[in-house]
């Protein structure tokens, strides 16, 4: 442990959903792993480790990024959103409730990655046609569903996340 | 096997200057790292020999895109979602835009970065037919000071290009004059995201009464760089733009094209469909009455 210490260790800080969280870690230490094995967010997968498969997206400054090719020194003061910080107080998201209703997740390993690259997508272009869907999410392969039930889960999402918006709107008129 | 984080060294400087004294006074000792879309591929694979890295990453003087009335200067760190994204880049370089669209996937896009790109020098780099088409300038940056030069001398072979070891891309000066033009990009891969292109082929024309006046063409994943297919253009300047014409220059392509075999594709599928491509823009540009 000692010898570990004595190599190049950085103090990084950034905000991880919502909360300030620092680590002593290697400069070039992967964000995806220190999310997992530092901060314990076992939520993010690693599927292909080179930045083909997208298991590993979660948001960084508003962006979508593959946390497997980020140097965590890159993440220094950076808001992170990983698929832990998408259900508030228990309660599920919109996206991850119509990935389930929807039949969007089966094994699983994919799905953080896909309901992130979703909320990227919905961030930016909050009522995406088809084909804006599937350019949202080509990055992140899924060799379980063959994505029709994927896609058609983002599009409930949508869905929903109008009527709720409407609701809000009635309840604060 | 996996790579060892601990088994390298990475720095952050804060400031544009502050990096290029560091890569002055220990000229190669360094490599840059910018959005990490290649670096940290080889980082994760355990073959990434490169033992001190400083960060390009978040340095606010390498990202930006200015526009001029003849030309667009986009620095070198700004990623291809910046470039897919900005209004004068999608107006004034539409291929470029289009180029911007395909890398990777999103999430490659919001962290890979246009001086990444050409400075890696990969054969298949997805920006650099639209930059040569445009006869874009690259500006690179030392402690020296700064110096331009075409974008076309910028490769000099395999992952070898003109920069010396002290000296960053700075930036990337795309001319405005081509608006009157016929343009012309297109990628054959596996499919539209992450795979990289078997080929791909850019084009800028002028016609004048069916007259070959100028004609720029280049290629992606046709030789050991990105390159300009000069002598396929010497096909076709001045001349009558025919059937005949055409076919010449497909021939003159398929002469001039170096491909290689390799896991995506073989030398002799990605010549005769650049010459494919070749007939698909110049059939374009013909009279519509007389095209195929």
């Amino acid at each position: 442990m000692s010898e570990r210490q004595a190599k190049h260790q950085s103090r990084i800080s950034f905000i991880v959903n919502g909360e300030k969280r620092a680590v002593d870690v290697p400069p070039m230490k992967r964000l995806l792993d220190v999310l997992r094995e530092d901060l314990r967010l076992t939520g993010t997968k690693e599927g292909c480790g080179e930045g083909e498969c997208g298991s590993c997206s979660v948001r960084m400054n508003g962006e979508l990024v593959n946390s497997c090719l980020v140097p965590v020194l890159q993440a220094e003061g950076a808001e992170i959103e990983t698929v832990e910080g998408l259900g508030r107080g228990g309660e599920l998201h919109p996206i991850q409730a119509a990935f389930l209703a929807c039949g969007g997740a089966q094994c699983g390993i994919c799905t953080p990655g896909m309901l992130m690259a979703t909320a990227q997508l919905l961030a930016v272009n909050p009522h995406p046609t088809i084909g804006e869907i599937r350019e949202g999410l080509a990055g992140n392969l899924c060799r379980c569903t063959g994505f029709k039930r994927i896609f058609d889960s983002v599009a409930a999402a949508v869905g929903d996340m109008d009527a709720s918006a409407k609701t809000g709107e009635v309840h604060a008129g | 096997m996996r790579g060892n984080a601990e088994a390298h060294e990475l720095i952050a400087l804060g400031s544009l200057a502050a990096v290029l004294e560091l890569l002055a006074g220990a000229p190669g000792e360094w490599t840059p790292i910018a959005g990490g879309t290649e670096i940290m591929v080889a980082h994760a694979a355990g073959r990434l020999r490169e033992k001190k890295m400083v960060n390009l990453w978040g340095l606010s003087e390498l990202r930006f895109i200015q526009g001029s009335s003849n030309s667009i200067a986009i620095g070198g760190g700004v990623t291809f979602r910046d470039l897919r994204t900005h209004e004068g880049v999608a107006a004034g370089a539409p291929l470029l835009a289009k180029a911007a669209t395909w890398i990777g996937s999103i999430a490659n896009q919001s962290r890979a970065t246009i001086g990444g790109n050409l400075v890696n020098g990969s054969p298949a780099a997805d920006s650099s037919p639209a930059l040569l088409v445009y006869d874009a300038e690259v500006e690179l940056i030392s402690v020296r000071g700064r110096r331009r030069i075409a974008y076309s001398d910028f490769h000099t072979g395999y992952k070898r290009n003109a920069m010396a070891a002290d000296e960053l891309l700075f930036a990337v000066h795309v001319p405005l004059r081509f608006a009157k033009h016929k343009q012309y990009l297109r990628k054959v891969g596996t499919r539209r995201a992450m795979a990289i292109s078997k080929v791909a082929l850019g084009g800028t024309a002028l016609l004048r009464t069916g007259v070959v006046s100028e004609i720029r063409l280049a290629a992606a994943s046709l030789a050991p760089f990105p390159m300009r297919l000069f002598r396929t253009e010497a096909a076709l300047q001045g001349r009558t733009l025919d059937e005949a014409a055409i076919r010449e220059a497909q021939e003159a392509l398929m002469e001039e094209a170096k491909p290689i075999d390799d896991i995506r594709s073989t030398a002799a599928y990605r010549s005769r469909v650049a010459a494919n491509l070749l007939g698909e823009f110049l059939n374009e540009l013909l009279p519509a009455e007389t095209r195929r």
